[in-house]
């Protein structure tokens, strides 16, 4: 830091004070803008503001001291000038704070990668059925759920499955042990689809229902890339007074639409299920070709995603044991089912179904 | 199943599709051609068929040319197989139907004279032989040939009895248990009283509608034949096919119901071309019935059916014109219905009398018939419509705490993960809350998932072990899932949430040094979610080993127990070392990080409100933070501190929490030091110097009496 002698004042005129003033200033000024660091500013404080050996003190001492009368006045404004220069320069030196060199040296690598918390994925399937129930709950459908362990009289009997049906078989369905003294219709099962929860929910709600009804269901099967022994499944449950067929078709043309972009076109064809008649299995124009036909959709253009019907009046009349109201000549209803874990393979392009059930970091991590 | 167009078109003189077109309007009518591979040489095409199983009399080439009739409104060609005359037989060939309620219609055909062999120059110019070549189907001698020629064209099963080797005549019955039969399949079979037969006055001849008897079977020296075709009762053959553990094509025809009146045209057929090769009819065709089948077969009840019912289920087409009478008429008459207008009313009011065809017994009901018009109308010529509603969606009562709960875990750095449902009943054992009740399968997929899983623990452990043996180290998951326990009689489901760490902090980082999760990293991510709902009082506590209270699964002085509202809602800790070692976890984390896992019980958890926030005006006056650093006993924990400072009820003491734990040399054996620091502040003004003296002074003598000395 510069330390020049403070000039003597022999002249008091107008022109003489200015150049004095200018001198001691633009001392200031040199010694500010070569300040770099706190310690430095803090010595710049010292040496112009201290109240006992500051510079402005000094000035203060020798010149205000010794000024004729008729120039203090002129002095101690011009004075008053210079320290509020000084003031100005040392809050600006101490806002700036170290100078670029300085900073420089304090240079780290940017490009290192940033220190992650882990951020929790929800499940593909969580997601997955979330989507499917909040794009139905906009159309006035509640969520319905119901137990995984089921009687055979929900899972198939009230389903309108006949006795000898072949699902009704070990080889197809998982069912609890000690079953066989128990009268058929209460032996206990893992439900194989969420279709019981239709009945529980009309057993105790009368018409009109609008329900969805996510969960997780279960089959016999072995597992392989697009097979898996656990699943999950939405269904869904429409019945009031003149639910018709062609609603049936554009409530699920809206739903498609929702989950799977605008441009998605629906297309109905015969099918068979106990417990919807008419039956239909619902394909939608290929998601990943747009129904060009690609490898995806076996260059048909067509995928196939969902079961769906009206609801067989037998339904009804088991529905109706308990609620007389569900009588199928004065109400309709229509039922549809899909796949979860289908569908969130083609939305997200998973390849192995076993991989929702391996709880593998590297793959839910995908997610988040 | 495969059908040859060029077959079809042997049905349907006037249709012009090609077979391009045709495949796609079968299937967009159910009637579903999975495949379309042109055969060349003007042979048409072979259709891959994916027929569901309610519709078995379309399983066969006339069943589908019906179908196109009915789709174009075309004519089908009638099946008419006129025969020669018949030779005068000495008398009638008997047949008796014992089990009428098995057998509900018998015809059997005495041929005599013919010649078994090959021969190219049969029945219907070159048909059965290029038919045959096309579908790839071998050809072994005209008897077999003339079977198969049968079951293709109408999916009617036959059967060729060797007369010779028939002693007196026909009887179908339920077999004698005990009776023994050699079936054609070679086999030597032990017969069940239950069992449905065809046989002769001294023995069985075979399974009735599952297959023949090797004794009577057809050979090269068979001069006379008996044809029979007939109808078995769905029933009784699905119980006779699957005691033998026989599935045939025969079988699988019945069992779902064959067409009553197929029988005679069947007999006719093959008797066509048995007798191409010389021989000739022997006396009538013995044909017995019985009336009660008759009556739920062929000649069942007319069905009503309305134009009015028809709208009501279908709803609105895309053309304006929509569903008429004469939509339905045409329908229902093409597929074998006869429609008798049963009111003379107007068009929209049309009712009918609707006489149901012998080959579609899936027709029963008046929905039936609606589904037919719409099916073969065409579901994609309705409009797509909305439904009205005016009801609200109703949440589930926990869906919103469901949702909390995976929030906060997510926020806590856990990927939610689902395992399976299932466990190994060792596994249940160990870590079953109600030991003793879990639920075994009956059929499961393997032993290790013997039973259904009484905890989420299992899952959450293999998940752990899979992702550390895939040399993923840091690991941190939970899962949303039902827990079962009861009895195979009584199956109890309640949620629950399984979470499990392992690793270290902060998972990807190049610049600071990582620490491996510990026990209280697992307490906050539950504190986290308890703070979500509203307790009076929630608390961690543990149990020495001896008590046997802590679960088997976790380590007894590294483990918590939850309570909430003083019940145990769950467990969490360091997995037992001995669980770990079991598991081979701790060989598979390299760094021998301790396993955290833990298991909520979300039923218990789920009764609580959940915590609805209230905002306090934040004090605009300075905070003060004191520090304090206590000596303590080992015994002693920092519950018994932070109840001592409760227990004061200072409102401005606002804050206080540890800073640090450590143990020094300087300290006395058994003991250890804590910092803490206590924040001051008064909602109203700023704390004067000797009030702050003054709570200092109470803070002091609180922690005191609790065991805490200050250090010096």
């Amino acid at each position: 830091m510069m330390n020049e002698e403070i000039p003597n004042l022999t002249a008091f005129d107008e022109a003489a004070l200015d150049k004095a003033f200018g001198v001691v200033e633009q001392q200031a000024r040199e010694a500010a803008a070569a300040l770099s660091g706190g310690e430095a500013v803090e010595a710049f404080r010292l040496q112009w503001l201290g109240r006992k050996q500051g510079r402005l003190t000094e000035i203060s001492a020798r010149w205000l001291k010794v000024a004729p009368p008729e120039a203090k006045k002129a002095l101690g404004q011009k004075f008053n000038a210079l320290k509020a220069v000084v003031e100005g320069l040392l809050d600006e030196a101490a806002g700036a704070g170290p100078n670029d060199a300085a900073l420089a040296a304090e240079a780290i690598d940017i490009t290192l990668p940033g220190t992650r918390r882990l951020t929790g994925a929800e499940h593909p399937i969580t997601r997955t059925l979330n989507e499917i129930t909040s794009v139905f709950a906009a159309l006035g459908y509640s969520v319905g759920v119901g137990p995984e362990v089921e009687t055979d009289y929900y899972n198939f009997e009230c389903m309108n499955f006949p006795p000898d049906h072949p699902a009704r078989d070990t080889q197809d369905t998982l069912v609890v042990a000690n079953q066989d003294r128990r009268p058929q219709r209460d032996r206990l099962l893992l439900r194989t689809h969420t279709s019981p929860v239709q009945m529980r929910t009309m057993e105790t709600q009368p018409p009109p229902v609008r329900i969805v009804i996510p969960g997780k269901v279960h089959r016999n099967d072995a597992a392989d890339a697009t097979h898996s022994p656990i699943f999950h499944q939405v269904e869904g449950l429409c019945v009031d007074t003149n639910i018709t067929f062609s609603d049936l078709k554009g409530t699920l043309d809206h739903a498609m639409k929702a989950l799977f972009g605008s441009a998605v076109k629906t297309r109905f064809y015969p099918s068979f299920f106990p417990f919807t008649e008419p039956s239909a299995d619902v394909q939608i124009s290929c998601i990943f070709c747009g129904g060009k036909g690609c490898g995806k959709c076996k260059q048909s253009g067509w995928i196939e995603l969902l079961g769906c019907g009206m609801v067989d009046p037998a339904v009804f009349a088991f529905a109706a044991e308990k609620q007389p109201a569900y009588d199928p000549k004065k109400i309709s209803g229509f039922a549809f089912g899909m796949g979860v874990e289908r569908i969130a393979m083609m939305k997200y392009g998973i390849s192995e179904i076993g991989s929702f059930y391996a709880g593998d970091m590297r793959f839910l991590g995908q997610f988040a | 199943m495969k059908i040859l167009t060029k077959w079809l078109r042997a049905y349907l003189p006037g249709l012009t599709v090609d077979d391009a077109r045709l495949a796609e309007d079968l299937t967009l009518r159910g009637i579903a051609v999975e495949g379309v591979s042109d055969l060349g040489n003007g042979n048409g095409s072979l259709y891959e068929m994916d027929i569901t199983t309610n519709r078995v009399d379309a399983m066969n080439h006339y069943g589908v040319a019906r179908e196109a009739a009915a789709i174009y409104g075309l004519a089908l060609a009638d099946l008419d197989f006129a025969l020669p005359e018949a030779r005068q037989a000495a008398k009638a060939f008997p047949v008796r139907i014992e089990a009428e309620d098995a057998c509900g219609r018998f015809t059997a055909r005495v041929l005599r004279g013919i010649t078994i062999g090959q021969s190219d120059d049969w029945f219907a110019g070159a048909e059965v032989a290029t038919y045959f070549g096309l579908l790839e189907q071998k050809r072994i001698s005209n008897a077999v040939d003339a079977t198969n020629f049968a079951w293709l064209a109408m999916g009617q099963p036959t059967h060729v009895f060797d007369l010779d080797k028939i002693e007196g005549g026909i009887v179908v019955r339920r077999a004698r248990k005990g009776e023994r039969l050699k079936t054609l399949d070679g086999v030597e079979r032990t017969l069940d009283a239950e069992d449905l037969i065809v046989a002769d006055h001294a023995k069985p001849l075979g399974l009735a509608g599952v297959m023949g008897g090797w004794d009577t079977m057809i050979t090269p020296a068979t001069t006379n034949v008996l044809v029979e075709a007939a109808w078995f009762d769905p029933m009784a053959v699905r119980r006779t096919a699957r005691r033998h553990g026989l599935h045939t094509d025969a079988s699988h025809r019945f069992e779902r119901g064959a067409d009553f009146h197929a029988a005679p045209v069947a007999s006719a057929l093959v008797s066509r071309i048995l007798l191409a090769n010389g021989g000739w009819i022997e006396g009538e065709l013995m044909d017995v019935r019985v009336a009660a089948v008759e009556a739920r077969t062929a000649n069942r009840k007319p069905i009503a059916l309305a134009l009015g019912e028809v709208r009501r289920i279908l709803g609105k087409t895309a053309d304006e014109e929509g569903i008429t009478a004469a939509t339905v008429e045409g329908v229902l008459g093409a597929l074998g219905c006869g429609l008798a207008a049963s009111k003379s009313a107007s068009q929209d009011e049309a009712e009918w009398l609707v006489t149901l065809p012998s080959w579609r017994l899936d027709l029963e009901r008046e929905i039936d018939l609606i589904e037919e018009v719409a099916r073969v109308y065409g579901y994609n010529r309705f409009a797509n419509t909305l439904p009205a509603f005016g009801e609200g969606v109703r949440a589930l009562p926990w869906a919103e705490k469901e949702s909390e709960v995976r929030r906060t875990l997510l926020a806590a750095g856990f990927h939610e993960a689902i395992a399976s449902t299932f466990c190994s009943a060792a596994e249940a054992a160990l870590t079953a809350p109600q030991p003793g009740l879990m639920v075994p399968l009956g059929n499961p997929l393997s032993e290790e998932a013997g039973v259904l899983r009484p905890s989420l623990v299992p899952g959450m452990l293999g998940m752990i072990a899979g992702n550390l043996n895939r040399d993923v180290s840091d690991v941190r998951l939970f899962e949303m899932g039902t827990v079962f326990s009861g009895t195979t009689d009584k199956v109890e489901e309640r949620p629950a949430v399984a979470f499990g760490a392992v690793g270290s902090l902060p998972e990807q980082g190049a610049l600071h040094a990582a620490r491996n999760l510990e026990f209280h990293d697992l307490k906050g991510a539950v504190e986290q979610v308890l703070a979500r709902f509203q307790a009076r009082a929630v608390y961690f506590d543990r149990f020495p080993a001896e008590a046997g209270l802590t679960p088997k699964w976790l380590h007894p002085y590294r483990a918590a127990r939850v309570a909430v509202e003083g019940a145990t809602v769950g467990w969490f800790g360091q997995l037992h070392p001995r669980e770990a070692a079991a598991r081979k976890l701790a060989a598979a984390s390299k760094l021998k990080e301790p396993v955290l896992v833990g298991e909520l019980y979300l039923d218990r958890l789920y009764k609580l409100p959940l915590r609805r926030p209230i905002a306090r005006d934040i004090s605009r006056f300075q905070p003060v933070r004191r520090d304090f650093s206590l000596v303590l006993d080992e015994s002693i924990g920092w519950e018994k501190i932070d109840q001592a400072l409760a227990g004061l009820q200072i409102p401005e003491l606002v804050e206080w929490r540890v800073r640090e734990v450590f143990r020094d040399a300087r300290l006395g054996a058994g003991e250890y030091s804590l910092l803490m620091g206590a924040t001051f502040q008064a909602a109203d003004r700023t704390l004067r110097e000797e009030e702050l003296k003054s709570y200092q002074e109470r803070v002091v003598e609180a922690v005191g009496k609790a065991g805490a000395r200050l250090r010096t």
